[in-house]
């Protein structure tokens, strides 16, 4: 059956910013279905959020709004835009529930919107655990024993017929938000407690432990002629009780018959029928006991979910493009199999490789967070390796991770390791775990030891005594042969792991290794374990016999994408990387992407002319290039844009005789070695705040001393703000030294002057040699201090005129020329008084271009790999491709304003501290714009939290002494706007003398009151507090704030931990009080802007 | 490990380690692409004769079981997979797969860049070959060669007799015995008499040289044609029984090789793929329904039929029911004016998917309509 003629228009709806459980596999999908859909000829209409998105791009749909993805909003787009169906599949569990709730509340029927892709009872019933188990049992299927509790009253009834260990599994959450595995009454009190209230619908379910099973997953789709396939089934290395988001997973699943495989597929094509998802994509988790091979259904999700997204990129077959071509009324059968081209997508891809995913966690940002991994998702990215066996794929996805301790290591003596105590921290599941196992097993335990510790399937534990063998045997070779090495190639050894074991140097084993002509082949992903030709250029290294790289004529650029996602290096960065790509192809290139990120739209296979699925190692990288330089000519390597991962490569691949495009390693050097970026900001005469460099205690107490309290003190050795605070005093920086890091001569701290009350300001530019293009002036709105990417900031800056402006521009070229920048640059500035400091620069892309480029429609990213292949700013300038006049930095009268909220994972973190400081800890942004700075604000709250701010009810306020002047304005307005204040005790009194009236809550170490008077948290906790006003204090005191702002993460609560941040909300909330929000598209957006700007030019 | 070397029929040679029992193994090269389903796969009849390349990377994970033989015995000539299981993992599971072939003494190489010699295959045809290990694997490239240009060609090849059983056997009726059905045994899989079994069919499974009465007599209900392996065009006693088979109108079904058989006995030709359908992810569509079933295959021969028109035979009207999606081969005929169908895939899955399993349903519905 064709596509059907009656939907001229569909909407999209995106899955909002970066968070735990949903990231940004959500934009791979999306914008996948954006592409199709608009290669039908559909009017494209698309909703979300979050500015980092390729899908957000003008070109990718017709009407873009970058709007919070509220049912009201996106009711008022449905209602402007009358879009003829809704496609919410393809943008998580946000787009889903945000469908149901507009289906619920009549929009959807009242301007004839259809909901494709899925339907309303299909969803309930794949999403309503009860109704689910029902449907399993209908179908023959079994479910794990459980009850679906309301109340507190109803779990503690349901546990005494299930016992404990229990699991409990709130209702409606994404990426198991809220669940977790209570082994007594304590534990079933917090985590229930808090799954009924992180639940919509106040339900959690209590389901009898499976802990320790193994756990699969299968990926179908189902066409609306009831034509099903199972695209690809997953095991995960880590039993049941571990979220399969944290789990190391593989592909194809290794360790079933195939009468058990079967009898998963039969059950879920039985599910996917009864559930009665139409089309598209659905997945289905199973555990099956190792015993008895007993098969329990655990759950399914009637959409593209994270795991069909590393299903796509692990097979070849793109299930979100095709669920999209599914759900305008195409078959299975009609859709060609985009890599064979001749075989259609009706088809189950087979493979004839191993895939296996590591998680990728970030806990060394919340040092106070519970690490042990539960049925709570908690890492913050993964990478995804392929090779052609596991060994050889899960060594290589361990070095993908980045995370030096992730590599196994033989360099320990087996009688040096404690095996009782590795034998009993592996029965906890934790990010690191198999390095444990890895070293049990090299010290000599057991297979049958360590599985009973760990019930990891004695297969994978016998592929890691396969690799201590191997490892035996390169330490032993009296020399390194081709036999021997090739053999701990082809188990994914690298070059640095054979150097560590035999105590030589990396290069020396690469030397050695190119000298004997040992190098890897690159094989093809192609659906079809080599049936049928191929002809996508989907590649992986292995060391085997037969390399399938294809001649090429046409003059490749490698670019190098950013691994795998993690806190400070994200989504923004693979946006870069895929403009890059996008733009250089237009240019008349053949691009060549390396990356290992499953998530990302630049590892789609029809991103770039080829794609390398590769760790970002030195090794790796080098051989893709040896490879391409064999297939044809490579121009050079672009590693500017992906961020710290490839900008590190840089100068190991010059050293290789590698052209970097762009920004040359000397210049990035330059600008990150402190001394000389001292020099060329001297020469420039450009201030920085003072600083030195302590490799003792009584070093950083002189430089303090001299530099003045506070201080910002941080490790030398760390990049991203890791382990970077703000002291005030003596005593903390006593404390954090002996805490914090250590202090010697090797491993100095820097201490920096902390510029208190300044304003801090970002700026992208571009640069090519001559002439400086400002992209755009970002102000943040939280004072220097807090790290760029967690502080909210709004472009054009809103309270920094045209001269300021003029200011930073001289200065960002007069970095820009000292460097030696060839492409984008980062400057943070802080203006301090009327000074206005340089705080660092970054030769390469930032995360706010993606941010800029959506506020100002100029294609940074682009520009920025044109002027790497040798394009100038006045060529671009002449071809249409930036504007021919002006630039960024231009805010003509009337301008738009864009304001860009960072969004946190506290709420995965309990127990974490909320407050923002100099270590980067958000995962996601969003963007709200609108023509003045309070509604934009508005707009990025409302799209960062469930409820964006109130305007109207109690906001509890309790601010540092320091703050105490500044707060009372904002709180004298939200006062006469009618809300009513709660205020501690010393607050209190201050607002009363200025004629605000305030009721008085107790602090939480004073206890509730005789007559009752609640504690802050108990008001918080009750519900009772809509807003939550609490700035730290630089000593002292800090647990109290630490608990308010813990409940008001718990209950959800809009809190406030800034003064800046207070005053924004204020205007956000006034102008809320206004009226109901409009909305604009960026396309109508980006015209207006530029209808302004050629005003003002005239 | 002792080394081990394939040798192909035009000369391409392949590397490895010996496993399984050591010596020589000679056949047919071809892959398969299934990821599960080896013991089925080495144990179906249809591979004599038939050396297999296993194309998934790891084989003999879940270790060899007493439930999952398709037959008495691996009929594979030789095997060949890149990285072979050292630990096995499974609740079923008694016996590792090198054990296995150890003990039927069935010779195979592992450690193969097994995609590359796909490759060669899809790219040059399925061909000759041979496998050595022990003491061969060191003797002259040039003598191996020779040797294995003497293997016989699969074309024109017959191997009924050595798959068939050589006495007659009944697989009863799971509960109510609803109908009798003769199955001619060319090398049939166990798990089709019990699929049918479960249908309330009693099945007797004959012997490949059965005389056209004593079949007749033995499936007065209908009359199955099994899989197996060879050129269908020597098949010419089994072909004699289906053409008695349609004249007396009793229902028939067959599969595989049985598809081949009912194709010639209606007069259809059959030709041999360049390099066959060997796994268990194959679309195809039925176009009874127009719904598509993702199919077992192992079949490197197909009949040859129009597939955009009906043909007139001489027992009637003829349709092609089942066509392969990825290269439009017929995978399926049914017969019009006589109770006659066939498929070429393998609806008893065993290794596979389940969804053709309502073809035997089909079959129980064609001996009722005739009762």
């Amino acid at each position: 059956m064709p596509r059907r003629e009656d939907i001229k228009s569909v909407m999209v709806i995106g899955s909002g910013p970066i968070v735990i459980g949903q990231a940004c596999e959500f934009d791979y999908s999306g914008t996948q279905a954006c592409r199709v859909l608009k290669a039908e000829g559909l009017r494209v209409i698309l909703v979300n959020s979050n500015p980092a998105t390729i899908m957000t791009d003008p070109e990718f749909a017709d009407a873009t709004y970058i709007e919070p993805i509220t049912p009201e909003i996106v009711a008022s787009i449905i209602e402007r835009e009358r879009p003829d169906a809704l496609l919410p599949t393809l943008g998580g569990q946000t787009a889903l529930n945000t469908a149901m709730s507009l289906h619920a509340n009549g929009v959807l029927e009242k301007f004839n919107v259809e909901l494709i892709g899925a339907n309303v009872d299909a969803i309930e019933r794949g999403e309503n655990r009860e109704i689910f188990r029902t449907i399993v049992e209908e179908i023959g299927g079994e479910s794990a024993k459980s009850f679906v509790c309301h109340s507190m009253q109803d779990c503690l009834e349901g546990v005494k017929e299930l016992g404990y260990p229990v699991v409990v599994r709130p209702s409606f959450t994404m990426g198991g938000a809220g669940s977790g595995i209570a082994y007594n009454e304590e534990d079933l009190h917090r985590i229930a407690g808090l799954g009924l209230q992180a639940s919509p619908t106040t339900e959690v379910l209590l389901e009898e432990s499976i802990i320790g099973w193994k756990e699969y997953e299968l990926e179908l789709m189902r066409d609306h002629h009831d034509n099903v396939v199972v695209i690809c089934s997953i095991e995960n290395v880590d039993p049941m009780g571990v979220h399969t988001g944290d789990s190391i997973t593989i592909a194809p699943a290794m360790t079933l018959t195939d009468r058990e495989y079967q009898r998963l597929r039969d059950i879920g094509i039985d599910i996917i029928r009864a559930v009665g998802v139409d089309t598209g994509g659905c997945n289905i988790q199973f555990a099956v006991n190792p015993e008895d091979g007993r098969i329990i259904v655990i759950e399914m999700n009637p959409r593209v979910s994270r795991s069909s997204a590393l299903a796509s990129k692990a097979t070849g077959f793109p299930i979100a493009k095709i669920a999209a071509r599914l759900a305008i009324g195409y078959t299975l059968d009609e859709i060609p199999n985009d890599i064979t081209k001749e075989t259609p997508a009706s088809f189950e891809p087979t493979l004839d490789y191993v895939v296996v995913k590591v998680p990728r966690f970030a806990f060394e940002k919340f040092p106070n967070a519970d690490q042990t991994l539960t049925t709570t998702m908690k890492s913050v990215g993964e990478a995804m390796a392929i090779g052609r066996n596991f060994t050889e794929s899960l060594q290589k996805a361990l070095r993908s991770i980045e995370k030096k301790e992730a590599i196994f290591d033989w360099a320990t003596e087996p009688a040096h390791i404690d095996v009782a105590d590795l034998l009993e921290r592996m029965k906890v599941p934790h990010d690191g775990r198999l390095n444990l196992v890895q070293q049990a097993l090299w010290a000599g335990s057991s297979i049958e030891t360590v599985f009973q510790a760990t019930k990891i399937d004695p297969w994978f534990l016998d592929q890691i005594v396969l690799l201590c063998e191997v490892a035996r045997e390169v330490a032993a070779a009296p020399a390194l042969d081709r036999e021997v090495l090739f053999n701990a190639k082809q188990h994914g050894f690298s070059d640095k792991q054979i150097a560590a074991i035999r105590k030589t140097t990396e290069a020396e084993i690469r030397s050695l290794r190119h000298n004997l002509d040992l190098r890897p082949v690159f094989k093809t992903v192609d659906t079809c374990a080599a049936e049928f030709a191929a002809t996508t250029p989907y590649h992986y290294s292995s060391y085997d016999q037969e390399t399938e790289v294809a001649p090429r004529e046409n003059p490749a650029v490698i670019i190098l994408g950013s691994g795998p996602n993690r806190i400070g290096q994200g989504i923004e960065f693979d946006y870069s990387c895929v403009h890059a790509s996008l733009t250089l192809r237009e240019r008349g290139f053949d691009t060549i992407m390396v990356n290992c990120n499953p998530e990302t739209v630049s590892t789609d296979y029809d991103t770039s002319s080829r794609l390398y699925f590769e760790p970002l190692t030195l090794e790796d990288v080098l051989e893709v290039i040896h490879a391409e330089t064999l297939a044809g000519p490579v121009v050079g390597v672009i590693t500017q844009l992906g961020g710290q991962t490839p900008l590190g490569l840089a100068q190991g691949l010059q050293d290789a005789g590698i052209t970097i495009l762009g920004t040359s390693p000397a210049a990035i050097e330059l600008a990150e070695e402190r001394g000389a970026f001292g020099k060329v900001l001297a020469e420039a005469g450009l201030p920085a705040p003072k600083h030195g460099m302590a490799t003792s205690f009584e070093e950083a107490k002189v430089i303090a001393d001299d530099i003045s309290y506070p201080v910002l003190v941080r490790p030398s050795y760390v990049l991203g703000g890791r382990g970077m605070e703000i002291v005030y005093d003596e005593s903390m920086l006593s404390d954090y030294l002996l805490r914090a890091t250590e202090i010697d001569p090797e491993r100095p701290v820097l201490v920096d002057r902390f510029l208190d009350d300044a304003i801090e300001i970002d700026v992208d530019a571009l640069y090519d040699g001559t002439e400086l293009y400002l992209g755009g002036v970002m102000e943040h709105i939280e004072e220097a201090g807090i790290h760029s990417g967690d502080s909210a900031c709004a472009l054009p800056p809103f309270t920094l005129g045209a001269a300021e402006v003029a200011r930073i521009r001289k200065s960002t070229e007069a970095i820009a020329k000292g460097v030696g920048v060839r492409g984008l640059l980062n400057v943070q500035y802080a203006l301090h008084g009327d000074t206005l400091y340089v705080l660092e620069a970054n030769p390469r892309a930032s995360r706010t271009v993606p941010f800029v480029s959506k506020a100002t429609g100029i294609p940074l990213a682009k520009a920025a790999a044109r002027i790497a292949v040798g394009d100038t700013i006045a060529q671009l300038r002449s071809t249409g491709f930036l504007r021919p006049v002006g630039d960024g930095g231009d805010a003509p009268q009337g301008c738009p304003i864009s304001v860009k909220e960072a969004v946190l994972p506290f709420g995965r973190f309990m127990g974490v501290d909320t407050v923002l400081g100099p270590e980067m800890k958000s995962t996601g942004e969003v963007m709200g714009i609108d023509s003045d700075f309070g509604t934009a604000f508005a707009k990025s709250q409302l799209a960062a939290y469930r409820d964006g701010l109130p305007t109207s009810g109690t906001v509890f306020v309790s601010v540092a002494n320091r703050d105490k002047r500044t707060m009372l304005f904002p709180v004298m307005r939200l006062a006469d706007l009618g809300f009513r204040i709660l205020a501690t005790k010393g607050t209190s009194e201050i607002l009363s003398r200025h004629g605000i009236k305030s009721d008085v809550v107790r602090k939480q170490f004073e206890g509730r009151g005789e007559d009752g008077t609640p504690t802050t948290v108990d008001a918080i906790m009750a519900g009772d507090v809509d807003l939550v006003v609490n700035t730290p204090y630089g000593t002292g005191a800090r647990r109290d704030g630490y608990e308010i702002r813990t409940a008001a993460v718990l209950t959800g609560t809009a809190s406030i931990t800034t003064v800046q941040g207070l005053a924004a909300a204020v205007q956000g909330i006034e102008s809320l009080r206004r009226g109901p929000l409009a909305v604009k598209s960026i396309q109508e957006h980006v015209a207006e802007l530029n209808k302004l700007l050629a005003d003002n030019n005239e | 490990m002792t080394s081990a070397v394939l040798v192909l029929e035009d000369g391409q040679v392949y590397s490895g380690q010996s496993y399984g029992a050591t010596g020589s193994a000679f056949g047919e090269a071809v892959f398969a692409t299934g990821m599960t389903g080896y013991q089925e796969t080495i144990t179906d009849p249809s591979y004599c004769g038939q050396v297999v390349v296993q194309t998934a990377p790891h084989i003999g994970n879940t270790g060899w079981n007493d439930e999952d033989d398709e037959s008495a015995q691996i009929w594979v000539s030789g095997y060949v997979v890149r990285d072979p299981a050292r630990r096995v993992s499974n609740w079923r599971s008694t016996k590792s797969l090198d054990e296995a072939l150890t003990a039927q003494n069935v010779v195979g190489i592992s450690g193969i860049d097994t995609r590359a010699l796909t490759r060669h295959l899809r790219e040059q045809g399925a061909m000759r070959v041979g496998i050595f290990s022990g003491d061969l694997a060191s003797e002259p490239i040039e003598t191996l060669l020779a040797k294995v240009r003497e293997v016989p060609e699969m074309s024109g090849a017959s191997f009924s007799q050595t798959v068939s059983t050589k006495s007659a056997y009944v697989v009863p009726a799971v509960g109510e015995k609803k109908f009798q059905v003769a199955a001619l045994d060319l090398g049939i899989k166990s798990m089709t008499p019990t699929l049918m079994a479960q249908r309330g069919i009693e099945v007797h499974v004959m012997p490949a040289d059965t005389s056209i009465e004593d079949f007749l007599a033995a499936g007065p209900d209908g009359v199955f044609l099994s899989n197996g392996p060879g050129d269908p065009a020597t098949a010419s006693h089994a072909i004699e029984i289906v053409k008695a088979a349609l004249s007396v109108k009793r229902p028939l079904f067959g599969i595989c090789f049985g598809n081949q058989i009912l194709g010639r006995a209606l007069g259809f030709g059959t030709y041999k793929l360049r390099y066959g359908h060997r796994g268990i992810n194959q679309p195809v569509m039925d176009r009874t329904t127009g719904k598509v079933e993702v199919t077992a295959h192992n079949h490197g021969f197909a009949v040859d039929a129009p597939i955009d028109r009906e043909s007139p035979t001489e027992f009637g009207t003829v349709r092609v029911s089942h066509v392969c999606l990825n290269d439009d081969v017929v995978e399926g005929l049914e017969c019009l004016d006589v109770p006659a169908f066939s498929v070429q895939y393998h609806p008893e899955a065993a290794a596979g998917p389940h969804d053709s399993a309502y073809l035997f349903d089909r079959f129980v519905q064609l001996m009722e309509s005739v009762r």
